[in-house]
């Protein structure tokens, strides 16, 4: 185990490096006109210049000099060292703020959001999955599996729309849509993000429901559950002791898999719902070409993914031996 | 390439594959018509659709749905029915054209990475590694604001987007392709490392391509609508379904819930319909995602039946 955990952990080292490369890469790739429209941008209350935005954006020294600066292992222009290495990632265009700052600011709904819709994904999934799989090629199934794929397709921003909507026409109820604290009035805000929550799990519950059949149908197969059943046991016996365990083990490696979705969903949520998190910081930055704001969002997006995918693989890895040995 | 028997046998081999669809998948098959209405709505949209998809009908602003105006006008009188189609047509093109630019991506650096392995391999997968620890949609709209929006940016980056990611695809299945005793016989007998590649591995990533591009296509329909949707995808006033959710409609709805409505939908059965397709597509082609017992043929199919029924008769015994 020791041995995978370290593999892991260098594995990790690399990625850090290429992710911030790729970021460096992209900023390389902001034509002159995108500079000219976050001049334009910033405008009115900034006496910035062509030269000291490029300069400020690194872009007037080379690729890897420039990735060295961000990174904070080689001296910015005034010659003392701030970068990610030091926690510093630079400060927002357009708010003159630190980005650490304004991501400290923003995160915390979004984690919330995230984790109460992770929740619910399973909530629904589950259940359905396991029936599913249990009853193969029937009716049922075929209702189930036929949710699954619909849950996947049917858009976040259109679920969303018309949970704002729907009450509207029938009852002529509208949900009050302001931002409540958590620590200000935990009700209200857990009633405020529980439609939000509800609709991002039943995105990533799609997937989930999907995964969860097909292993429950592998592990089904097994030889061990033909014992089971041969001993005489009923049907939940058999599935919920036997069979359930080892069919969830590859289900958690699909909430690694689920981020990526789960991130994205929180971004059109947060905009549908006006809700302050990372998500609107992100398409505000973008829409005002902040992009040592979208730099720094993105590379700790990347961060955390990596984490999270990291912890995801060592808990599969000590559930199921075998992975380690590989 | 030109011998006519091959011709012939591609053919037939589609044609078999139909058949089977209609025989065993009956929510495929639905899928498959819904994917054929798209693409007949999409290429005839010009014939479809009773209006323009910018003409404005002044008098006629946010008007219900009546028998001039099927499914409504939006709030500057533009017939809503004529944009859903006409955004069938975006949704169309952009879906097909993104994702054989992704899957022709995937197939380049899959078989280049596969075949040759080593560092090449190695620095590759890095790469691919790096690309894919960001969010999708977060890098998607990053790379829009970076190139600026438009329809031909939103098909060079999602090509991009998911060319990397299904690279992973090919490069496992020419990985084991690779180990087949007929690579060697090719290798000892002289071929070229090109006709190896074009005449011996593509011809059998036949299977992982065709799936790989149709499981592709919603999933380019839907982020492509959901980049409309948040602004950062094909500009106002061309008609795209997610656009069309967004901005003016979302300004209106409560007064005219038929702009949300209507093409929310559209979107919705498309995705849907291509999803079943895709799927049922996946499990014809690829046995091995069947998730059955058996591999190839009837034999297998019968001991499956055969296990089946075991399992469930097992409870009563």
């Amino acid at each position: 185990m020791r041995a995978y955990i370290i593999r892991r952990l260098l594995l990790i080292i690399p990625n850090v490096i290429l992710v911030s490369f790729v970021i460096a890469i992209l900023i390389r790739l902001l034509p002159g006109s995108a500079i000219d429209a976050m001049l334009a941008g910033a405008g009115a209350d900034v006496d910035l210049d062509r030269a000291a935005l490029e300069h400020s954006l690194g872009l007037d020294v080379s690729l890897p000099h420039q990735w060295a600066r961000w990174m904070g292992i080689a001296p910015q222009a005034d010659g003392s060292y701030s970068g990610v290495v030091q926690g510093n990632l630079g400060i927002s265009l357009w708010q003159k703020r630190p980005v650490i700052e304004l991501l400290a600011k923003y995160w915390p709904i979004t984690l919330e959001i995230s984790v109460i819709g992770l929740i619910i994904a399973q909530l629904i999934a589950l259940p359905v999955g396991i029936f599913s799989a249990l009853r193969q090629d029937t009716w049922g199934d075929y209702v189930g599996r036929s949710f699954a794929i619909l849950l996947i397709s049917i858009p976040a921003f259109w679920v969303a729309t018309m949970a704002i909507l729907v009450p509207v026409i029938l009852w002529d109820y509208m949900p009050p849509l302001m931002f409540i604290r958590l620590s200000d009035d935990a009700i209200g805000n857990l009633k405020m993000v529980m439609v939000p929550s509800i609709i991002l799990g039943m995105g990533l519950s799609g997937m989930t429901m999907r995964m969860t059949r097909t292993t429950m149908l592998e592990v089904m197969r097994q030889d061990y559950i033909r014992t089971a059943w041969a001993k005489g046991l009923r049907e939940r016996i058999v599935a919920s002791r036997h069979a359930l365990k080892n069919a969830l083990i590859p289900v958690i490696s699909i909430v690694g898999l689920q981020l990526p979705v789960l991130i994205g969903g929180t971004v059109i949520i947060e905009q549908i719902f006006s809700l302050p998190g990372m998500g609107r910081l992100i398409i505000s930055a973008c829409l005002r070409r902040d992009y040592t704001l979208v730099s720094g969002i993105m590379f700790v997006y990347a961060i955390v993914l990596m984490l999270i995918n990291l912890i995801v693989d060592l808990t599969y890895a000590y559930l199921d031996p075998r992975v380690r040995y590989s | 390439m030109a011998d006519p028997s091959s011709e012939r046998k591609e053919h037939s081999f589609l044609v078999n594959l139909l058949a089977r669809m209609v025989k065993e998948k009956p929510l495929g098959t639905v899928g498959g018509i819904i994917t054929l209405l798209l693409l007949i709505t999409g290429i005839f949209a010009d014939f479809i659709a009773p209006y323009g998809m910018n003409e404005a009908h002044t008098g006629f602003f946010l008007t219900p749905p009546s028998e001039i105006h099927w499914l409504g006008t939006d709030n500057l009188g533009r017939d809503i029915l004529s944009r859903v189609i006409y955004g069938a047509r975006i949704s169309m093109i952009i879906g097909l054209t993104a994702s054989a630019g992704a899957t022709l991506l995937s197939v380049i650096i899959g078989t280049l990475s596969g075949y040759y392995g080593g560092k090449f391999d190695l620095i590759m997968q890095r790469f691919v590694d790096a690309w894919m620890c960001f969010p999708g949609l977060i890098l998607l709209m990053v790379l829009m604001s970076v190139i600026g929006i438009g329809a031909t940016q939103i098909i060079i980056v999602l090509s991009l987007r998911w060319g990397f990611s299904g690279s992973r695809i090919i490069r496992g299945a020419v990985m084991s392709l690779k180990e087949n005793v007929y690579i060697q016989a090719g290798v000892a007998i002289g071929c070229s490392t090109n006709r190896i590649l074009i005449r011996h591995i593509l011809p059998n990533l036949m299977a992982p391509t065709i799936i790989l591009f149709t499981t592709r296509v919603p999933d380019i329909i839907i982020t492509e609508a959901a980049l409309s949707f948040l602004g950062f995808g094909i500009p106002p006033p061309t008609p795209t379904w997610g656009g069309m959710l967004s901005g003016s409609a979302r300004q209106y709805m409560l007064r005219a819930p038929w702009m949300v409505i209507w093409p929310g939908l559209a979107l919705s059965t498309v995705v849907y319909g291509i999803n079943m397709f895709g799927d049922a597509l996946r499990d014809l082609l690829d046995p091995k995602l069947r998730g059955g017992a058996g591999r190839y043929g009837i034999k297998a199919k019968a001991y499956a039946k055969k296990l089946a029924r075991l399992s469930a008769a097992s409870p009563n015994n």
